[in-house]
């Protein structure tokens, strides 16, 4: 039988987290559950910033071609002449890689750390009360993000699931790709996944970075929902409008 | 009034558990939570089975001790009552009570509804205190708190460490605890020299055994002292913060 | 045996016998500190207390707790506050007054020495948990807040909301989880003491059952520091914890410490009365309520209307009636004993009659429900959790209960007990507070023996023994001990009865609640003395102790302490038959003043009683250390 020192005494293959901790400072915060969190946010914040931008940008599809293909070419041009064309662009795209990058492996790293906190599940039915359907199911609308942007990337940015693709023709390619019924649906759900993903991601950034007076804190739900439902809203018109057919060629 | 307690039985550590059904009848609805296990358990034992093994003491919501999770709740649907305060003037809705251990990698079951929350007081041990030997104390009333940081130390200290907030957690995680015993000394002035230091330790201390924050607030709802997941926000920025902070120049006062 | 209670008084003024001790005791030097090893077996405000102290002082400390973590012991649990003589307030506080009010509070019947000892450690125990971070109360320029309590006029009470207990307990425990973080505590936790092992006199060690294994274990040390708390579960229902016991104190008392006025027991007079036979602890509300609530029974007996349809000419404001100066705010004793006579002459009220009740009716309407629910809304929310019922609306049922002990193990005045090596601190001592115990007053006795008395007198013991080492734990005086506990907790297995442990606890409780409760007399104590022993037989006859010894089993330990509580109570009862006298906690009817109030009798009994362990199955012999008062002047207390 074990005593209870042995039930209290954890060796490293036991314990939840880290027991030894590296001396170098950065990788020693990575190792740690709340460094590792406030690497999400911050990541976490960089994407929604870009989300942002990038809806913004798209919405100028409902001003016509000329006006989204023209945002368009600005983008590839941005910092000219300064630095040659696409620096800028590629630079944004390496950072947000980046952040994509650490995002989901602290996700991945926290998601294990979390299942062996509690390797034996309840056995009963649990009740949640504050944990809503956003918090619980951050991990799968991540994943489906996740395969949705690989999607979207290949549709919209390679082509190579959309057959009428002309590489710089951004107003057709949108249009065409939204054409098709499925990949309509496909962007709205997905959007709404993400939409689902900000609403706790946009909250819960603020008590990770500890952005926290009592104050303001009434504010941070609010920012939330209003990201949320404004992310929701814009994106979903795009492909919505595009297959009933209001906006088109 | 009539009902089926439902328990987890448990021989020992290593022991496969089961749901056990028992039906109570004629229990009166001023009874306690804990009272209608000592009601169980003279009915048990005077049949010739073994109590249900479950820790209780105080039985005013103080000590901590008890601990079970009811109907898919930490210390039942109550909010803000621990387990022994819980009335079943509250539970006569329900035919089936089922209870069940705290489950958590950092609180092994000993037995039945017992479980081990030493990992608790590993984390304080790691730095939950100011140190101030006996002695060397000057006199109180020399150290000027504002009533509203003494007051919002109190609330953090409130924690009855219970561990109510690692078993509600979807993750078993046990930022609550550690957000409330950081938070009750890191608020005063007494407790700044050693802040920075006392946060990466006690945040260290509490990965070993528990799972991470990812902000359900799931333990707000179940702490029976009700204490606000704005101390994790305040644990989560010192944590940050200590990372960047020379502890050389924490004489400087800019 | 020949015992001699000599209090070890330092002479000299009484402002000074403090500090000439603490200059004339012996010291251990910082380097030989750390080959002693002292055992402490209790982590409440004095075991914690006590052991971080040592630990820090470089002593090596065995901690040894019942309870999962320290930080669960039953001090976590007060409520009001802890008195320290500051005199923040600038009202006229004095050590001086503080050492008054304690024995005058105590009926005179404590130790002058220890307790103005007690009233000038108060002020740096004070200091000492704000150091450590406890949150007291502020006011808004950020100086610590004072209130005021029972017993005194002045207000020296520091208080952390309703959970003073809880932060000072706190301070401690986490001054307890340094040392034991720095190895200077060897913290064991879930083990229970279940024998003092003494050898050629000397306290050198306990033997403990590890409650999860069923381990019996020896621990060795060159002193024993008992802070194991009060007695008050021997009544079963009381406002301790479920698992507060006797046991550890008692078989130290069978080991040849004396057990010193265990009949003082203090009844507090608001909790919530018991609803049903299932009940199986009382809450306390804070005395603190008597300030706006006011007491009242209906005039006919066993009126069962509910109150708001009992007009105010039909109420008994009996308190008011009987004690126009105090009022409500009479004394912890005389408010108890008061609602236990209005009880018994049946003008009971709640469904079983066993209550009176505190209306804040006159309040609410006086200052309004917001200045009601600003001072003790977390009371009333804590009254209708358990009880069901909203005390803004209908008046709260309160009845007194059994709430402190006083009485305790011997201690001289280095908190010694007449087993050389064995000390007891707090509520497990007799010490500080004689017949009754003034509110706030606990914690502060319990902080003041660990923080400072203890570690400037251990000295004494210790020094002397340098260069010894303990007795090592293969010594048959370890084997004897631990043989007599496994035979002990075999017994209670092998019984095999028929009635479980809590039944038997029950009914002793029963027997002392209605012989030795609020009102005694030697009639209903004769009484005690005769059904308590045949309820001790039929324990040992018909107990039924299920499962093993080697699992967690919660039965067998409520066993071993109600085995204790079954022998304890009888002594307590002895002790309370021999006291021809009524002070503080102890009333005998016999002794009492026209108006029904307590009646001393100091030519005879202004003495301490120690009792003597002498076998089972003889009568325990009485030792008796006089109490003698140089600083006070002996009166009569009156609140009328």
């Amino acid at each position: 039988m074990k005593t209870l020192q042995d039930l209290t005494k954890t060796s490293d293959d036991e314990a939840v987290g880290s027991t030894r901790r590296p001396t170098n400072p950065i990788r020693r915060f990575w190792s740690s559950a709340v460094g590792k969190k406030w690497v999400m946010a911050v990541s976490g914040l960089a994407l929604l910033g870009f989300v942002l931008v990038h809806m913004v940008g798209n919405l100028k599809i409902f001003l016509g071609a000329v006006h989204l293909d023209e945002y368009a070419e600005w983008l590839h041009t941005l910092g000219e002449p300064a630095l040659p064309r696409t620096v800028v662009l590629w630079g944004m795209r390496l950072g947000l890689i980046a952040a994509f990058g650490l995002h989901i492996v602290a996700a991945a790293q926290l998601t294990r750390m979390n299942h062996k906190a509690r390797p034996v599940r309840y056995q009963s039915r649990r009740d949640y009360v504050a944990a809503n359907f956003a918090s619980r199911t951050m991990r799968w609308t991540g994943v489906i993000i996740a395969l949705f942007l690989l999607f979207h990337l290949a549709d919209l940015s390679w082509g190579t699931t959309n057959p009428d693709f002309v590489r710089g023709n951004t107003y057709d390619n949108v249009i065409a790709s939204f054409e098709r019924v499925p990949v309509a649906i496909l962007y709205i759900l997905a959007n709404i996944a993400l939409a689902i993903h900000i609403f706790h991601g946009s909250w819960s950034m603020f008590q990770s970075l500890g952005w926290n007076n009592p104050r303001w804190n009434p504010i941070r739900r609010y920012f939330a929902v209003t990201f949320a439902a404004v992310i929701a809203v814009g994106n979903i018109s795009m492909p919505l409008l595009v297959v009933t057919g209001v906006v088109g060629k | 009034m009539d009902l089926n307690l439902k328990v987890w039985r448990q021989a020992g550590p290593d022991a496969v558990g089961r749901f056990e059904i028992y039906p109570m009848h004629d229990v009166s609805e001023d009874m306690s939570f804990l009272e209608l296990f000592d009601v169980l358990n003279e009915q048990l034992e005077t049949r010739g089975e073994e109590p249900v093994a479950f820790d209780h003491d105080c039985r005013e919501g103080i000590c901590g001790s008890c601990a079970m999770m009811i109907d898919g709740r930490a210390h039942g649907p109550e909010r803000g009552t621990a387990t022994c305060q819980l009335h079943l003037r509250k539970l006569t809705d329900r035919e089936t009570i089922t209870v069940e251990p705290w489950r958590a990698a950092g609180f092994p079951i000993i037995k039945d509804l017992a479980v081990d929350r030493s990992a608790l007081d590993r984390i304080v041990e790691a730095g939950g205190y100011i140190t101030a030997p006996t002695g060397a104390a000057r006199d109180a009333n020399e150290i000027l708190v504002a009533k509203q940081a003494s007051d919002a130390a109190m609330d953090a200290a409130a924690c009855i460490g219970c561990g109510a907030c690692v078993a509600a957690c979807p993750n078993g995680a046990g930022q609550l605890f550690t957000a409330a015993k950081y938070s009750h000394l890191s608020l005063l002035p007494q407790g700044q020299p050693e802040r920075f230091t006392r946060v990466v330790s006690m945040v260290e201390e509490m990965e070993r055994w528990f799972g991470s924050c990812t902000n359900h607030g799931e333990c707000e709802a179940a702490c029976p002292k009700e204490i606000s997941v704005n101390f994790i926000a305040m644990l989560n920025r010192d944590y940050v913060k200590a990372q960047f902070k020379n502890p050389a120049l924490s004489g400087q006062r800019h | 045996m020949a015992i001699s209670l000599d209090a070890g008084i330092p002479s000299g003024s009484i402002e000074r016998k403090w500090d000439d001790y603490k200059f004339s005791v012996k010291l251990v030097n910082p380097a030989n500190k750390r080959k002693f090893n002292v055992i402490v077996v209790g982590s409440g405000l004095a075991g914690a207390s006590a052991a971080a102290t040592l630990a820090e002082l470089g002593y090596r400390v065995t901690m040894l707790t019942f309870h999962d973590s320290p930080r669960r012991a039953h001090s976590i649990a007060a409520q009001g506050g802890i008195n320290a003589a500051k005199n923040y307030q600038n009202d006229g506080d004095s050590v001086q007054r503080l050492f008054y009010d304690t024995v005058k509070g105590g009926d005179y019947r404590a130790r002058e020495a220890n307790v103005y000892r007690l009233a000038q450690v108060s002020v740096n125990i004070i200091d000492q948990c704000v150091a450590q971070g406890v949150p007291f109360a502020r006011e808004y320029g950020g100086l610590l807040d004072n209130r005021s309590f029972g017993g005194a006029q002045v207000s020296r009470t520091f208080y952390a909301r309703g959970q003073t207990g809880q932060q000072l307990l706190l301070g401690a425990y986490q001054a307890l989880a340094r040392q034991v973080r720095l190895g200077n505590v060897e913290l064991h936790n879930r083990t229970e003491m279940l024998d003092l092992v003494v050898k050629d006199g000397l306290a050198c060690g306990v033997v403990a059952r590890h409650l999860v294994t069923g381990a019996v274990r020896s621990f060795s040390g060159h002193a024993v520091v008992l802070a194991t708390g009060g007695y008050g579960n021997v009544f079963f229902l009381s406002t301790n914890a479920k698992a507060s016991n006797v046991t550890a104190a008692w078989r130290a008392h069978k080991r040849g410490a004396l057990m010193a006025n265990p009949c003082y027991t203090q009844i507090h007079p608001t909790c919530i009365p018991a609803s049903d036979d299932f009940q199986s602890k009382l809450t306390l509300m804070s005395e603190s309520l008597r300030n706006d609530g006011r007491i009242w029974v209906p005039t006919t007996p066993n009126d069962v209307r509910s109150p708001d349809q009992i007009p105010e000419s039909e109420r008994d404001y009996y308190l008011e009636r009987r004690y126009p100066a105090f009022g409500n705010l009479v004394p912890r004793d005389v408010a108890s004993r008061a609602a236990k006579r209005e009880v018994d002459s049946g003008h009971g009220v709640g469904p079983i009659q066993n209550g009176v009740y505190l209306d804040f009716g006159s309040a609410v309407d006086r200052l309004g429900r917001e200045v009601i629910e600003e001072r003790y809304g977390n009371l009333f929310q804590m009254y209708e959790r358990i009880t069901g019922e909203d005390p803004y609306k209908k008046p709260m049922r309160i009845y007194p209960a059994v709430h402190y002990t006083m009485g305790g193990l011997w201690v001289d005045y280095n908190l010694m007990s007449n087993v050389p090596g064995l000390y007891v601190l707090g509520e497990a001592n007799f010490s500080d507070h004689g017949a009754n115990r003034l509110g706030a007053s606990a914690l502060m006795q319990g902080l003041a023996d660990g923080y400072f008395v203890l570690p400037a007198t251990i000295g004494a013991h210790l020094a002397p023994l340098l260069g010894t080492e303990p007795v090592p734990i293969d010594d048959p005086v370890f084997r004897d001990a631990e043989a007599n506990v496994d035979a002990q907790v075999h017994r209670l297995l092998s019984v095999k009865g028929t009635k479980t442990v809590d039944h038997f606890h029950r009914e002793l409780g029963k027997i002392m609640w209605d012989h030795c409760g609020m009102a005694r007399s030697a009639e209903s104590l004769d009484e005690a003395l005769t059904s308590i022993p045949a309820l001790r037989d039929e324990f040992w006859s018909d107990v039924r102790v299920l499962g093993e010894n080697e699992s967690f089993n919660q039965s067998l330990e409520r066993a071993g302490r109600v085995a204790d509580f079954l022998e304890f109570g009888e002594l307590l009862v002895r002790d309370a038959r021999h006291r021809e006298e009524s002070c503080g906690g102890h009333f005998r009817v016999e002794h009492q003043t026209e108006e029904g109030e307590a009646l001393r009798n100091d030519d005879d009994f202004a003495y301490v009683g120690a009792w003597e362990w002498t076998g089972e199955g003889n009568t325990p012999e009485l030792h008796k250390e006089s109490l003698t008062f140089d600083n006070v002047a002996l009166a009569q207390r009156s609140y009328k």
